[in-house]
């Protein structure tokens, strides 16, 4: 092995990675409502991290956490193994981008890559015109006159400027067409490349298919807990569908964790977490795309009554 | 300069699509030994996915002995793996494509064909086991 890829591999071993976001039973209360509770996870650093959930799932809630926008309620919070805060040493590491696309319409990226250069310490100019050209992104147009896709790159090209460690994004592209979808991802992919390690994304998205392309971490929220949180990997090489003449699935629940189970009066169908070997052949075992895994999770809790579920171990009611 | 594509509708993992290209490349002489492959920035600007899954690909070919990474440099093709010569690669490559093209005309989809090539694969490695 060379030592270029033994460094990078070095990089990859589990072992020896820090971790970028830790949460611990973080709990977030607006009134008497629950924004977010229970919420217990680990995003190693170098990683791009998808979150997903139905609107209202707390996605917003939690990266308002992690940037220090918000406060928990219960719980603790550790952000490059720091609690967030206002502090010009903690914001210098964090990069933030609200849902809205935060740009003041009536100036040109010029100005805001300017604004940028005064508000921040460190600030790379260099690279974020090369990006924004490379884009062929007009640097002297008014923002308010560009497409939304020109739009999120200039706002990308700003979070990304001051080379932040942590990079949090609230739906970047839930408001672009797709080719501009493409190239936002293709763009950020770039800069985690660029960053060797040393750069952390977290993007919420309903997109799953661009969560499958872009991330290799996921957090899924459904009723503001979080039902899933892993290596993208491992989810989807662990989760299956079983189908079988219609039978009783009392064997498969003792050993595995069942999301849903949906009998017709011929088949039975399993989506199953494996928490162990399948030991029964006589059940059809297919792999299910990250879509269906999350569509399982999603639906979990809110099945319509008389439909049979079984919820997983330690559901929440 | 290699061309790698992704596609997100099959089980095949990304990393694993992007092994299986680089090394179809180097049987079938379109990657030779000494050719850079893209570099990992190159392929996440062109296809948006994780760099991660571009550093693990590259890792699992440089474990089989296809490629080297060179610091600093970039990630080369070393050997063509083991398989058949360029040739039977390409007389193969037609026979299927005719049989594909006759099994179309016969009204199977895609989905159908690959059904069709598991069970014939099955049944040989029954046969290679018996």
């Amino acid at each position: 092995m060379t030592p270029s890829v033994a460094r990078l591999a070095a990089q990859a071993e589990p072992v020896q990675e820090s971790v970028a976001v830790a949460t611990s039973g973080v709990g977030k209360r607006y009134g008497r409502k629950w924004a977010l509770r229970d919420c217990t996870l680990e995003v190693p650093e170098g990683r791009i991290c998808g979150l997903v959930g139905a609107n209202g799932a707390g996605k917003t809630t939690l990266l308002k956490l992690l940037v220090g926008l918000a406060r928990p309620s219960t719980g603790s919070v550790q952000v490059l193994r720091r609690p967030p805060s206002d502090t010009t040493a903690f914001l210098r590491d964090v990069g933030y981008l609200a849902q809205d696309v935060p740009l003041y319409r009536r100036w040109s990226a010029a100005d805001h890559l300017a604004m940028g250069a005064n508000l921040n310490p460190v600030w790379d100019v260099e690279a974020t015109r090369a990006r924004l050209r490379a884009l062929d992104i007009p640097l002297d147009q008014r923002v308010g006159t560009m497409s939304g896709g020109q739009r999120a790159q200039v706002a990308l090209g700003l979070a990304l400027g001051k080379r932040p460690r942590l990079l949090l994004l609230d739906e970047p592209v839930a408001a672009l067409d797709p080719l501009a979808r493409r190239e936002f991802l293709a763009t950020l992919s770039a800069a985690v490349a660029d960053a060797a390690g040393e750069l952390t994304v977290i993007l919420s998205s309903h997109l799953v298919s661009d969560l499958e392309r872009i991330c290799d971490h996921l957090i899924v929220l459904a009723e503001s807990r979080t039902v899933l949180a892993g290596e993208l990997d491992e989810i989807v090489g662990s989760h299956r569908l079983l189908t079988s003449a219609k039978r009783d699935t009392s064997s498969i629940e003792r050993q595995h964790t069942v999301l849903r189970t949906e009998q017709t009066p011929r088949q039975t169908a399993v989506w199953v977490r494996l928490d162990g070997p399948l030991h029964d052949p006589s059940w059809q075992n297919d792999e299910l795309s990250l879509e269906e895994i999350v569509l399982a999770y999603l639906g979990q809790r809110s099945q319509p009554p008389g439909v049979d579920v079984s919820a997983p171990s330690g559901g929440q009611r | 300069m290699l061309t790698l594509r992704l596609t997100t509708h099959s089980n095949v993992p990304a990393y694993v699509q992007i092994v299986q290209q680089v090394r179809q490349a180097l049987l079938a002489d379109v990657l030779k030994p000494g050719d850079q492959l893209p570099t990992v920035k190159d392929v996440v600007s062109e296809l948006a996915i994780n760099p991660n899954t571009v550093l693990k690909a590259y890792r699992e070919l440089e474990r089989e002995g296809l490629v080297e990474g060179r610091q600093g440099v970039g990630t080369f093709a070393r050997r063509r793996p083991a398989g058949p010569p360029p040739g039977t690669q390409a007389a193969l490559t037609r026979s299927l494509a005719h049989w594909v093209g006759t099994a179309r005309q016969a009204g199977f989809d895609d989905a159908g064909m690959e059904g069709l090539l598991r069970t014939i694969l099955m049944a040989a490695t029954d046969e290679a086991i018996a």
